[in-house]
């Protein structure tokens, strides 16, 4: 256990190293364009307004509420202590509703969506590619394309068929939201029962597209470890079939765990604009919901956020693949 | 150079993906001059009409009824009329009225038109008023038998012009669709706007290809920059370049993209700007990879050959170093394009795309189409073409990136 500490010591390191750029890049972003983002934001919200004054005084209101008149490092300092306190500020369009209380009954939903579907779609797909590398022939001839085509449809266009097919066509789905429209969330079977029917297209939309990447990787993977020398060694020494089988995957596994944990970002991407689609009311609807209202404290409080999450997602799978990673305790003994 | 070329053509993975390629290519070059004009051009009031041929009522109504108009007999035409113009609430009606006149429903068929008619008129009565049935409910039945018997006695329509009766449509005249002045086809309808679905497709294509190939430019060329700095010169250099990618491949580039075309102010947010930004944030991919190849290739002797022979680094990073990653950083490019077509999709469905007034893209489509809730209310011409255009895209330059990975690393073969 003590040759992990240093590995996990690192990996925390680093994790905190990259919380505080995100939160860096989170707050100077916005101000290093060439457009301030405060004219930009009234640009929007006063795009009917033909009155100069009260244009001004929208503008002068703005730049009070982010602090925008104050020199930068200044604004920083009330950045970072407003994050500390938990204070993302009011939203504009939902006002005068706190940004940490939208962001706080969003996520939850967000976090059960995703995090289900992207292990589900990992393992599945994981299995699939391991069985096209090892069956080869007929399997892989058809898994390979399919899993391409798969692959690359945007996550949104899977969301857009699934919910055309199931929900408007045979009706055996409903239509958006995360539980049905007259109801109050409690802990109720009733209740329950409805967020589960809404759970199932966007949850299989995300396991669909993911499975295609990984099936894809985890067999180029398996493919090379089966060609590798250790293979065929123990192929002479008659080693039994099975058992090589279940090193090679091993084997092959790591450098997928490495892959889910550069893809999560991007695929979370991808399952946020998935939520829009469906209304699921998690953070990409908030986010949406933020962006066509023009809230610019929302938009900066879900960005920061869903950063959060995935840099969390990262750390802990650095953690498991410490585990799973023989050479990493090796390594650390040395 | 020749003999990779051939090997790339044999790879049936990339010849698939480059015919698609092609085909959608070849399809924004020349479908823009057969129907030439702006993609974005407002021809229909309504929104989202279907897809078919418009034939223009005014000008087929005003064809001459000597010299352009044919008498045809066709025994089906009355009931095909009459399928059509009987709704399914209608037939439900009937049926309703035959119940209660005592007629035995046993083997009624909704669908056949005919049989059903000839029951009706057998027992409709107009003064049949059974207990229970208010006044209301008898007129309805009354207008549903005018309804019918004007169906199937009318003959004719006059065309009238200030009260002068200018011609007369028999039920037997018909129109070479040819001869009419003006018919509009309209492949794919039109979307929420009323704008030409098939030509705004393909302006947007085109659109998110020249955003997909700066996108892919910019991040290849900086990602490459990069990594050959960072994996020839090494030492202080390295450590912080890699810092800085390793950096950016766990903070989400769909996330800076996010905030930076959100403080972009939408005046300055052209397809080409969308685009720019989309190629800075993903170049890290690119600058790691291409720094693991050249730190392999740093050592080999030909590149130590070329230091004892005192060539400068440039002339050594273009001559020994680049030849051997050509292969890697294109098929790095032909990823890149794809993922800039899909991330300006997916920044558009935000709401955050290039700014709408001048080009379609891709994305712009599918947030219209979604804004208008076109894939709830069956208009499947709206979004479906844009969805298969997308996917295509990226499928075919994946399978191009596939079948180049299978040529340059053997192992993969089948």
């Amino acid at each position: 256990m003590k040759g992990y500490r240093k590995y996990f010591g690192k990996k925390l390191i680093w994790f905190l190293i990259t919380l505080v750029c995100a939160v860096i890049l989170n707050f100077i972003l916005p101000r290093l364009m060439p457009s301030d983002p405060v004219s930009a934001i009234t640009g929007k919200l006063a795009a009917g307004m033909s009155d100069a004054a009260a244009v001004r005084e929208i503008y002068e209101r703005y730049q009070e509420e982010f602090g925008t008149n104050k020199p930068m490092i200044v604004q920083f300092g009330l950045f970072v202590k407003n994050l500390f306190q938990g204070n993302l500020g009011k939203s504009f369009s939902q006002y005068p509703r706190e940004v940490s209380d939208i962001i706080a009954s969003s996520i939850g939903w967000t976090v059960c969506l995703q995090l289900p579907a992207i292990l589900v779609g990992w393992i599945i797909g994981n299995v699939l590619g391991a069985m096209a590398a090892y069956l080869r022939k007929g399997f892989d001839k058809v898994l390979l394309p399919v899993s391409i085509f798969l692959g690359n449809v945007p996550a949104f266009a899977m969301s857009v068929v699934l919910l055309v097919i199931f929900a408007v066509n045979l009706k055996i789905a409903p239509i958006a939201g995360g539980y049905a429209h007259d109801m109050i969330p409690n802990f109720s079977w009733p209740f329950i029962k409805s967020v589960i029917s809404h759970y199932q297209l966007p949850f299989w939309s995300i396991v669909i597209i993911s499975i295609g990447g990984q099936a894809i990787g985890m067999r180029s993977m398996s493919i090379y470890e089966l060609n590798a020398d250790y293979v065929k060694y123990s192929r002479f020494l008659g080693i039994k079939d099975s058992k090589i089988v279940g090193y090679v995957f091993r084997n092959a596994m790591l450098p997928q765990i490495t892959g889910l944990a550069m893809s999560i970002g991007t695929m979370m991407g991808g399952a946020l604009v998935a939520e829009i689609i469906f209304s699921y009311p998690g953070l990409g609807s908030a986010m949406y919901k933020a962006v066509v209202a023009a809230d610019y404290p929302l938009i900066s409080a879900c960005t920061l956020i869903i950063t959060v999450m995935v840099l969390v997602a990262n750390f802990l799978l650095d953690i498991v693949y410490g585990f799973i990673d023989p050479r990493v305790k090796a390594a650390q003994v040395d | 150079m020749k003999n990779t070329l051939r090997n790339v053509f044999h790879s049936g993975k990339f010849v698939a993906g480059f015919v698609i390629f092609m085909f959608l290519l070849v399809t924004i070059i020349v479908y823009p001059l057969i129907n030439p004009g702006s993609p974005l051009e407002q021809i229909g009031v309504g929104t989202f009409a279907k897809p078919g041929t418009y034939v223009s009522l005014y000008d087929a109504a005003k064809t001459n009824p000597d010299r352009e108009r044919e008498t045809l007999r066709l025994a089906d035409a009355d009931d095909k009329r009459l399928a059509k113009a009987l709704s399914d609430s209608d037939r439900v009606l009937m049926v309703e009225w035959l119940g209660l006149k005592g007629v035995d429903l046993e083997g009624i068929d909704y669908q056949d038109t005919e049989a059903l008619l000839e029951l009706w008129h057998a027992n409709y009565d107009a003064s049949f008023k059974p207990k229970g049935m208010t006044s209301a409910a008898q007129k309805k039945y009354k207008r549903l038998n005018d309804a019918l018997l004007d169906l199937q006695t009318a003959d004719a329509l006059s065309v009238m012009s200030d009260g002068e009766q200018l011609s007369l449509i028999r039920k037997t005249d018909y129109v070479n669709v040819g001869t009419v002045t003006n018919v509009k086809f309209l492949p794919l309808g039109t979307d929420n706007f009323g704008r030409d679905v098939l030509k705004e497709l393909v302006g947007a294509t085109k659109t998110s290809l020249g955003v997909g190939l700066v996108a892919g430019i910019v991040a290849t060329l900086l990602g490459l920059a990069m990594g050959l700095l960072s994996g020839y010169v090494g030492g202080i250099v390295d450590d912080f370049i890699m810092f800085i990618t390793n950096l950016f491949t766990v903070i989400p580039g769909f996330i800076l993209l996010i905030l930076i075309s959100y403080s972009i102010s939408q005046e300055f947010r052209g397809p080409a700007t969308v685009a720019a930004v989309i190629g800075f944030t993903s170049w890290p991919w690119t600058a790691r990879s291409v720094r693991s190849q050249v730190i392999s290739l740093r050592n080999r002797d030909h590149v130590n050959l070329s230091k004892l022979s005192g060539h400068s680094m440039l002339r050594i990073v273009v001559t020994d170093i680049l030849p051997y990653i050509a292969s890697y950083v294109v098929m790095a490019f032909i990823l890149q394009v794809s993922s800039g077509i899909l991330s300006e999709a997916q920044l558009s469905l935000l709401g955050l795309g290039p700014k709408t007034t001048t080009t379609p893209t891709l994305g712009l489509m599918m947030n219209w189409a979604m804004m208008y809730s076109a894939h709830t209310n069956g208009s499947w011409w709206a979004y479906f073409p844009v969805i298969l255009t997308i996917t295509l895209i990226s499928f075919s330059l994946n399978l191009m990136n596939t079948g180049l990975d299978q040529v340059f690393n053997p192992t993969l073969r089948d």
